[in-house]
Order: structure tokens, then sequence, then C-alpha cells
């Protein structure tokens, strides 16, 4: 498989040197010293698979292709995304008709607080890590969020809903990663793509969901904006209630006293060459995403779109993202996870192709959503699949937090770059210098992931994979990887 | 826990969570529908010397159009002779015989559009709008006509807003759908830029000059337009929302004042164009509002009050001070001669 085996290239072909000792699971032998990331991370993945066994009696469809854990955590995330994108539905109509505001003057807060919304997601994850509990730290990230709406009808100044949404947007940062660690650890490492790939089809479908059932409300209540914020406070209540309810704690398979991983251990991981080439690859495609805002702005300046349409583009988007999310995550499993995160890059590519085409309208309008969808199905859950069994059980929060905010970091960037192209050169030679940056970028991930996978010698691999690889030492993508 | 503890908590708790999101569901529409029955009249564009509005008084009338004589304003208690009518707008601008209402098309979907009134207040065109209503202008003339909406949700999952106005020719039936595409002249030299937000449009008397806040790169400037020309010349920075007076001379605007309050760094000036000469009103409370003329030396204006907003007014050369002119009243517009 493509992931394990450009893993297992860089075990043995990584800058420090050397075969990584096979079998060594991250154990009591990390109590001191100075951290030795290749020597024990890497191979400590190896006690994901052995974590969960949550999947010994499967009983519905869903639940025979991923854990139950999994299931119990798409269920929150869905009832917590209805809850808010009630909230975001209605915000702009609640700030301009309801309280007069101009909300101008609020995306400028808007964008001080994303900052700290990427120390926070760290820090979430990290705090999950060292104390081992997951499933709190997550919980206290929903019931957060939950309280804000409540928060919100009471505040009516720009400053203070800045700040009550800047806490909900903690509440997302502090909640994200320990969560994406619990999807992870509850999963084997041949099923992360479907595990994640159904978690995020559950939380687009909660996406989908909440604007309709605000506009209900408010079209029941005759414009009661209060009416949306409290009963989207009880859906986000009944999302911590089902979190803690159902979401288990995934046992760390390491004794009491194995030591608490500090901070500079977490950030350690960074070391791992497979790891650090992921988030090199997350932060320059991220780099050379122009985000879908533009997307919908170039769409708008191509087409000639009734302007009622506009506002419903991006839930074609979310259309697409949901009904592809597990299909591409079960193919991810199958084809390779990385593999698919490059190819949705491709189907970027794709996207900005389409809209520099003179193409026929209904083509025009349709093709770029279909394919932004396509897009967010082969990045957002694949990028955590893909993630999560480089790093170590005990770092997973953290890990995968560096790695979300390497895209993200990088996605702000390529907004900064974008914005100037365009200011420079006007959109349409801007977005050909963005499909460029992105050809290249992506060509060049490639490359880089294609060597080090060439790079891999067979037996390396058999140490990561024994059952499997032996049927099939060269394969890049053995099939039964995902027997289990 | 248990299974069946656990099935059992589930369930209290869900039954007390839908308990209630209905209760106060259903409080909150009966809540709406409260207050006295109030009579709907006609009210027309032909009235000089009143000020129309969209009136929030609680009641069967509320979010109408109601009409008021200047001599019955300034009523504290909101116990006016205000004369309501069948039309309901969210924002309302009117001038010479035309008249924009911006009001949602479709419920469902939370579309909204424009309308375009007689002096009946009977529609006779209507735009698409992309998004939330904001601001809207018509024309002294009652020729052209502006409007301005809030398009969110543009970025997946993303809280950024930016705006979109269209401006419609009435004798021709053009419409500038976006102002975005004009050519923008900032600081005398073309510029181009994606995150371009324009809004809050005020039209001189030729039919072609007219002003507007063009914000773009951290800066919101006040911005001089040319219709026939489609372009944009920034001339002052950190304004937004002007409003010229009736006889062209002035320019009314929020200002962002340095060292201000953080909470409310928006002041009310007014620009003498021919002079260059700024002023400060005597206005201190925060303000988010693009101001109307009650006449060439009065700002009318919104200010947050009870029932959503209160319209006051000052005297636009730094004197004076604020006083009420209508209670549970936004969009004022002043019909004249």
């Amino acid at each position: 498989m493509y992931l394990s085996s450009s893993r297992s290239g860089d075990v043995s072909t990584g800058v420090r040197g050397g075969p990584a000792p096979a079998s060594e699971p991250d154990g009591p032998d990390g109590a001191e010293g100075p951290v030795a990331p290749d020597a024990r991370a890497v191979p400590s993945d190896r006690s994901a698979p052995d974590a969960p066994r949550a999947q010994d009696r499967p009983r519905g469809r869903l639940a025979r292709i991923v854990a139950p854990n999994v299931l119990a955590l798409g269920m929150v995330s869905m009832v917590t995304d209805v809850s808010s994108e009630m909230v975001t539905a209605i915000l702009p109509v609640y700030l301009v008709l309801g309280l007069g505001l101009s909300p101008l003057a609020f995306g400028m807060l808007d964008g001080l607080y994303n900052g700290a919304t990427a120390f926070l997601r760290i820090a979430g994850g990290h705090v999950a890590d060292r104390t081992r509990r997951h499933k709190p730290v997550a919980g206290f990230g929903y019931g957060l969020s939950a309280a804000c709406k409540l928060a919100l009808p009471a505040a009516g100044s720009v400053p203070v809903i800045g700040a009550v949404i800047a806490a909900d947007r903690m509440g997302k940062g502090v909640r994200t990663a320990p969560r994406d660690a619990l999807i992870s650890l509850s999963s084997p490492p041949g099923g992360q793509g479907r595990a994640f790939g159904v978690h995020r089809a559950f939380d687009t479908a909660g996406a989908l969901l909440g604007p309709p059932v605000a506009l209900a409300v408010l079209w029941f209540t005759a414009q009661a904006y209060d009416a949306v914020f409290v009963v989207s406070f009880c859906l986000a209540a009944f999302g911590v209630l089902l979190l803690c309810l159902y979401v288990r704690e995934v046992p760390c398979a390491l004794p009491v006293s194995a030591p608490r991983p500090r901070l500079r251990e977490a950030l350690a991981v960074l070391r791992v060459p497979a790891f650090a080439r992921l988030c090199g690859y997350a932060l320059v495609l991220g780099a050379v995403t122009i985000g879908d805002g533009m997307v919908y702005l170039l769409l708008q300046r191509e087409v000639d779109l009734r302007p009622h349409l506009f506002p419903l583009l991006p839930f074609g988007t979310a259309l697409g993202f949901l009904l592809l999310a597990v299909p591409v995550g079960l193919a991810a499993d199958r084809i390779g996870r990385l593999r698919v995160f490059l190819c949705g890059h491709v189907v970027l590519l794709g996207c900005y192709a389409v809209l520099l085409a003179p193409l026929p309208r209904a083509v025009l309008i349709c093709a770029p959503l279909l394919l932004l969808g396509v897009f967010y199905a082969a990045t957002d859950g694949v990028l955590m699949a893909v993630a999560a069994p480089l790093a170590p059980a005990r770092l997973r929060g953290g890990s995968l937090a560096l790695v979300q905010t390497g895209q993200a970091a990088g996605r702000a960037v390529g907004a900064i770059g974008f914005g100037a192209a365009w200011t420079a050169w006007g959109p349409h030679t801007a977005l050909i210098a963005a499909a460029a940056a992105l050809a290249t970028a992506g060509g060049a991930a490639a490359a880089v992931a294609y060597r080090c996978r060439a790079a891999a010698p067979p037996h390396s691999e058999r140490s990561e994979h024994p059952k499997h690889s032996e049927h099939r030492p060269h394969s890049p993508q053995p099939p039964s990887e995902d027997a289990r | 826990m248990t299974r069946t503890a656990r099935t059992t908590v589930l369930a209290v708790v869900t039954a007390l969570l839908i308990g209630i999101a209905v209760a106060y569901t259903w409080h909150a529409a009966g809540r709406s529908e409260a207050g006295p029955d109030q009579e709907l009249t006609e009210v027309t564009l032909d009235e000089p010397g009143r000020i129309l509005f969209r009136t929030t008084q609680a009641g069967t009338g509320r979010d109408h159009m109601a009409a008021l004589d200047l001599a019955d304003t300034g009523a504290d208690d909101g116990k006016d002779p205000r004369r309501i009518s069948p039309t309901s707008c969210l924002v309302f601008h009117a001038a010479k015989g035309t008249a924009v209402c911006l009001k949602l098309a479709n419920a469902a979907l939370h579309t909204y559009n424009a309308v375009i009134l007689d002096r009946r207040l009977m529609p006779v065109d209507s735009r698409e709008m992309a998004g939330t209503p904001s601001r809207t202008r018509v024309s002294p003339s009652g020729n052209l006509a502006a409007w301005t909406s809030f398009v969110g949700g543009e970025s997946y999952a993303g809280l950024d807003f930016s705006t979109r106005t269209a401006i419609l020719d009435r004798r021709s039936g053009t419409l500038h759908d976006n102002l975005e595409d004009f050519a923008v002249i900032r600081d005398g030299k073309p510029y181009k830029a994606a995150d371009i937000n324009i809004w809050g449009v005020t039209f001189a008397a030729d039919d072609n000059r007219f002003y507007a806040t063009v914000a773009t790169d951290g800066h919101r400037y006040l911005a001089e337009g040319d219709l026939a020309a489609r372009t944009l010349r920034t001339i002052r920075d950190n304004v937004e929302c002007p409003s010229l007076s009736p006889d062209g001379t002035k320019l009314a605007y929020k200002k962002r004042v340095e060292g201000a309050d953080p909470d409310r760094p928006w002041k009310l000036f007014t620009l003498d164009l021919a002079t260059g000469t700024e002023t400060l009103t005597t206005e201190t409370r925060p303000l988010d509002d693009q101001a109307e003329w009650l006449d060439d030396r009065t700002l009318l204006y919104n200010l947050p009050g009870d029932l959503r907003a209160d319209v006051w007014s000052v005297p636009a050369d730094g004197t004076g001070k604020p006083t009420l002119v209508v209670r549970h009243a936004l969009s004022p517009t002043v019909l004249r001669p």
C-alpha cells in the first residue's frame, strides 16, 4: 500500500539513517532523555490496531465498516454541525437585520481569532495526549460551543458578539484534534480512510441540515432569532449528551506509569520523516489552494449567475462532499490514502481548469461545485487518515493537530497570495497562476512521495506489515490491507 | 454505566431538551403575533413634509412602512399618529415617486428581492438580491436606485462576509449588477483586488455621479463614482456610508476616529465638498447607519432602541445636540417636494 510503503521507506532511508527497530512500541523507554522520534515514534503506531476491540459484533452496514465509536463520534458531529450551521446560516441576517450591525466590522474581528484557534487546536490535542483523556477534552470543546449558542442572543454589541463567536470557535479548535485522535485510535491502520470518510459524511450531513432547520424555526416564529439560538443550543447539548453516553475513551496500550508526553516531544513527531513530509505536503498544497470563496467569486464572474443562486453554491459543494466522503474513504484504504490525497488536488486542478475553459453555462455552474466536493472528500478526512498511522498512539492528538494546523497555515498563505496575484494581474491571470502553482506543487509532492516509496526496501515493509506484505512485497497497493 | 442506565439518561435528557426547544419556539411564535391590531391605510410618496419609515412597534403592522408628519415627531413614548401602510419592507428608501423596498422573496430559501414601488407603493419591478439586504438609496430624480446586500457563507464552514451592490437605471432598465466590476482608481492609480467590497451608495442630482464606500486591503475609502464611465475613484480613507445633502454641497458619513473606544469607533461627520472641511456632529453614541438628510442642515439616523431601533436627528454643523424623532422605526426617508 502506498502509504505504508512510503512510510517504511522513511524509516530505512530517512536522513537519520539506519533501519528502525521494528518491534519497539512506545514503551517505558521514553521515560527520560532526549527524544528520539525516529526510533520510538514510528513503530509505535502499531499500537493503534490493537487498541480498539469495539468491532467484535458488527451490527448494521455502517457498523460493519467502522467501529461503533466512530459511528458515535459521527452522530455527535452531525448533531453539533446542525447546531452550529443553524447559527452560521442566520448570523448575517441576525446581525444586519436583527441588530442593524455592519458585519464587515465583524469580519475583521474574525480574522484575528483564527490564529488563536490554530494554537488551541494544538493545545487541545496535546492536553488530550498528555492526560490520555481525549473524551473529556473533546467534551469540553463541545460544551463550550454549546454554551456560546445561548450567549449569542444575550450579546448586543459587535465586540461581545465577536468574543462569543471566538469562544465558539475555540471550542471547535479544542475538540477537533482529540476527536480525530479518537476516530483514528478506534480504527485499524488499514481502515483509517473509511473511518474518517464515514465521520466526515455524518459531519457534512449535519452541515447541510442546519440551515433548513434554522429557516424553518425562523419561518414558524416569524423571525424570532432567539428561538433559533435556543434550538441550536438544545441540539448542541444533545451532541454533548451523545458524546458522554456513547463515545468510549480508547485506552492507551501503555502502563499507567509510562511518562506523559511533553510538548517538546509532541512537536518532535515532526522529526519522523514520513510525518514531516506529510505536514510539508499539507502546508505546500494548502498554500496553492485558493479557497472556495474565491472559486464562487470566479464562478460568478464567468457565468451570469442569478443572484438568488449565489448563496446556494456552498450547498452544491457540501452535497458532493457528503455523497463521496465514504466511497472515497473506502477507495483510499484500498488504493492508498496518500495517493488519494494527492489525486484530490488533481481534481482541484480540474476545477480551476473548468473555470478557465469556455464551457456551456450549466456545466460551468455544476462542474466546479462537484469537483470542489470531490476535492474535499479526497483531502479533508483522508489527510487525517494518512497522518494518523504515522504518529504514535500516545501522541496522536497533538500530531493530528499539527497536520491540520500546517494545512490551515498553508491555506491562509494561499489566500493572501491569490489576493495579491489578483491585485497584480487580475482574476483570470491569477487563476492561471494558481493552477500552475498547484500543478507544480502537486507534481513535486507526487515525485517526492513516489521516490520515497520506490526507495523502500521490501524487508522494512514486511517488518511493518508482517501479515500482508509477504504476499506482495513490491506491490504498492495490497488490497488485503483493509481486510481486518 | 449499564446499558439500561445509559438509555434512561438519554431518554430523560433528550425529552428535556426537546421540551425546552419546542416550548421556547412556541413561546417565540406566540410573542411575535402579540400586540394590538393596527389599522392599515394607504400611504403615498406624494406627501412632502412627511417622513416614511419601517415601523417596529409590536402589533399587526410591525415591519410595515408607516408615515408621520414632521410636526408630529418627537413623541418619547412612541404614541404618535403614525399611519401604517399595507406594504412591508426590511429596508426602504424613496424619492420623487420611486421607492425601493428590500424584502424577503422566499422564506424557505431565505432569498431577498429589491422591489421597485411606484408612488402608491405598488410594485412595478423586482430584481433578485444575492444576500441579506443592507442599504438602499434612490437618486433625487427617482431615476436611479442602488441596493447593497451582505453575502454570507461564501466560504465553506467559514464566517466571512462580503457585500454586493447593484445600481438600476429605471429609464433604460439597465442593471449594473455588481459595482465591483467598475474600474477602481485608488490614489489616482488603477487598482484591482479580489477583496474589494462596495456598499452605501448615495446619488447626486445629475443621475450620473454617486458616492459609495469602497473597502479593500484593510481600508474603507470614500469613493466618487461615475455611472456612465463605470469608474470609482477613492477620495478619502476611513470613511463609511456616505449620504449627500439635498443641495449637493455636503456629505454626511461615519468616520473611524483614531484612539476612540474600540466598542464605538464610528463618529458621524459631515464634509463640505467645496472647502473640504470636516465637521464632527455632537452624536457620541455607537452608530451604524447611512444617514438621511432631514433638510440641508439636519441629519436623521438610526440608533439601537427598545424595539430594535429609534430614529434620531442632529444638526449637521456640529452644534446643538441629538434629539429623538421617531421611536421604534428604521429606514427613515424624508419625502421632499
